[in-house]
């Protein structure tokens, strides 16, 4: 990765954590934390690495993102929307009655979205079968997953990790957002996942921890996992991503109040201000000329 | 003279063939394989055959996965598991995402017989039937329960077969043509009508028939095949007797006799209904099958005895003035 190539990058995941800023701001309330922690992953995925094609959606080869922690959907739906998967303009009916894009992915709802999840602890088996199922047909590419540090409670997260490792689903590379917050506090107060590095590798999964918030960082760490497919090498991949719940979101930035909060206009515009982004949505701020 | 053969080979052999002539079938295990019988699926497909061990979560979202890959995946545990242990797992990944999930679920209520109260489903079809869409089936015999899973490859959407592994008698003539959401009727009979699902509950309402043949009270058998859709149509063309006993390997909460008692009291009114099953407030037991089947009252005399019961309320009331004998109108 270039200075230039990463400077593209850092400027896409500003222009996505402002329209997810816009996107929760207009409707007033939702899962700004655990959104914002995961914008630089999902720029550097879908602008450098997964194959796929915005006006074909449903593209049998291409590249499968499972979210499960489906909460963070709308930080996915300004990159997808942003992508020109569906109109920018659908980011202002987030959660509305009759929307496409729901509080948490819906793959029958939102072009892009590839699987339905939110029952924290189903996707990462879901992935599985997704990726199982593109081994049994010989297809190249990858699943890609996304997993919380507080659904990484969940037993199934653990029983997936089981199946992904003995299956040596080498084409499964799974994400977690190790951003240290979960509902109820920090995670290490509610239930303290200890050496959670550790823990993948003893389950035979190739692992690793590296700065969520740092392309460079996270780019060397995929171009390994990928490397897992090499034929005697194969092992399911995880990157642990040490991440800043609220990064990028200047009123919430840390917070450990942030997994769902209530904010305003005003406050939308600040973080804007703050990033150094122009409001692109919410017409109230457009029509201030900003 | 009757022959029976052991549901679970029927099951394997019918997958077998379905992939044999092209269906893009996985299936999936959760260390039950020689339970479910699937061995011989796995020995001529291994790259088909998928055990996730003892997970049934991960089970069910593995298939939800594969489906989404294009695959037609059949994922079979005991009945307790694959609804009360992995029930958000089927109701979120698999229907509520639209999915292609086949989940089997085997040794339902007494059938499970010698594992006991906490692996003896009574309320296995009461959770199924509050999914929306799902399809659900329990099949009476070998020859229903290979057409049954012939029609669940080749229809798009989530299914919940209850499948009696044990051996159960053939019913049905080779060719027989099954239609999702269609009963069957086995027998004719003007004074009541007696629906039954699943083999067990399908053998015993044919036998009382035979009991209650000889008192005199010629009985209509239906064999429902099909929760949901429910055959509202046949089940109530054969209602105009007035008389109607429901016949379930499952508590009475929720299940088959629910789902006619709700179309009853919306569509026949008047019909009186008696529900056998698991009483309401009952846990599973352990014992052999037909000491089960005895003690929680799903043998023929106690069907026979209720629709005897029903009958003779019936004329009772006739003959009684107007405005009377309603308490007993629902048993």
């Amino acid at each position: 990765m270039n200075l230039s190539e990463r400077s593209a990058l850092e400027r896409k995941a500003r222009e996505i954590r402002g329209l997810t800023i816009e996107e929760i701001g207009y409707l007033g309330v939702g899962h700004i934390g655990g959104a914002m922690s995961i914008v630089d992953l999902l720029v550097l995925l879908y602008h450098r690495h997964m194959r796929i094609d915005p006006a074909n959606p449903a593209w049998s080869d291409r590249d499968r993102l499972v979210l499960s922690k489906g909460h963070a959907g709308p930080a996915l739906y300004a990159v997808l929307a942003d992508k020109g998967f569906f109109p920018i303009d659908w980011l202002l009916t987030l959660n509305r009655g009759g929307t496409s894009l729901p509080s948490h992915c819906d793959r029958t709802k939102t072009p892009g979205v590839d699987m339905t999840t939110g029952s924290l602890g189903q996707g990462l088996s879901t992935a599985a079968g997704l990726a199982l199922a593109r081994a049994m047909d010989g297809l190249p590419g990858f699943v890609y997953c996304i997993i919380g540090d507080g659904e990484s409670n969940e037993g199934q997260i653990w029983e997936a990790a089981m199946f992904a490792a003995h299956r040596r689903l080498s084409n499964l590379i799974v994400f977690a957002d190790w951003n240290g917050m979960q509902i109820d506090g920090y995670t290490r107060e509610v239930i303290d996942m200890d050496d959670i590095t550790a823990k993948w590798t003893s389950f035979g999964w190739h692992a690793c921890m590296v700065d969520g918030h740092d392309f460079e960082a996270m780019d060397a760490a995929i171009q390994e996992a990928r490397e897992r497919a090499t034929p005697g090498r194969e092992k399911p991949s995880i990157i642990i991503l040490k991440t800043i719940k609220g990064k990028g979101c200047s009123f919430c930035e840390g917070q450990v109040s942030n997994h769902n909060m209530t904010y305003g206009i005003e406050q939308t515009m600040q973080a804007l201000q703050a990033l150094g982004v122009s409001p692109r949505l919410i017409p109230e701020l457009l029509a201030q000329g900003r | 003279m009757t022959t029976s053969r052991e549901m679970r080979a029927v099951y394997a052999e019918t997958l077998v063939r379905l992939v044999e002539s092209g269906r893009d079938i996985v299936i999936l295990e959760a260390d039950l394989m020689k339970a479910t019988g699937t061995g011989p699926f796995a020995q001529r497909f291994p790259s088909r055959a998928v055990n996730v061990g003892v997970a049934e979560a991960n089970l069910v979202g593995v298939a939800a996965g594969l489906s989404a890959g294009g695959k037609i995946p059949f994922a079979a545990t005991f009945a307790c598991f694959a609804s009360r242990r992995a029930y958000d797992q089927f109701f979120l990944a698999a229907n509520y995402a639209q999915l292609n999930v086949k989940l089997v679920g085997t040794d339902p209520g007494v059938t499970a017989a010698f594992n006991g109260g906490t692996h003896m489903p009574f309320e296995d079809l009461a959770l199924m039937r509050a999914i929306p869409r799902l399809t659900i089936a329990e099949p009476s015999d070998p020859v229903s329960l290979a057409a049954l899973t012939a029609l669940a490859a080749d229809t798009y959407g989530c299914w919940y077969l209850r499948l009696q592994r044990k051996p159960a008698p053939v019913l049905y003539e080779e060719h027989e043509q099954f239609t999702i959401g269609r009963a069957k009727v086995l027998r004719t009979g003007s004074r009541v009508t007696l629906v039954a699902l699943g083999a067990l509950m399908v053998r015993e309402a044919l036998a009382a028939a035979d009991m209650l043949a000889l008192e005199g009270i010629p009985a209509t058998v239906i064999d429902a095949l099909w929760l949901s859709p429910l055959d509202e149509q046949t089940l109530l063309s054969h209602m105009q007797c007035g008389c109607v006993v429901t016949c379930e390997n499952h508590r009475i909460v929720g299940g088959l006799g629910s789902a006619v008692a709700e179309l009853i009291a919306e569509k026949a009114p008047g019909t009186r209904l008696a529900r056998i099953g698991v009483a309401a407030d009952r846990f599973g037991e352990v014992g052999t099958q037909d000491w089960l089947a005895e003690h929680f009252g799903l043998t023929a005399p106690h069907i026979a005895a209720a629709a005897r019961a029903l009958v003779n309320g019936s004329e009772q009331a006739q003959t009684e003035p107007a405005g009377t004998g309603t308490d007993s109108r629902y048993h």
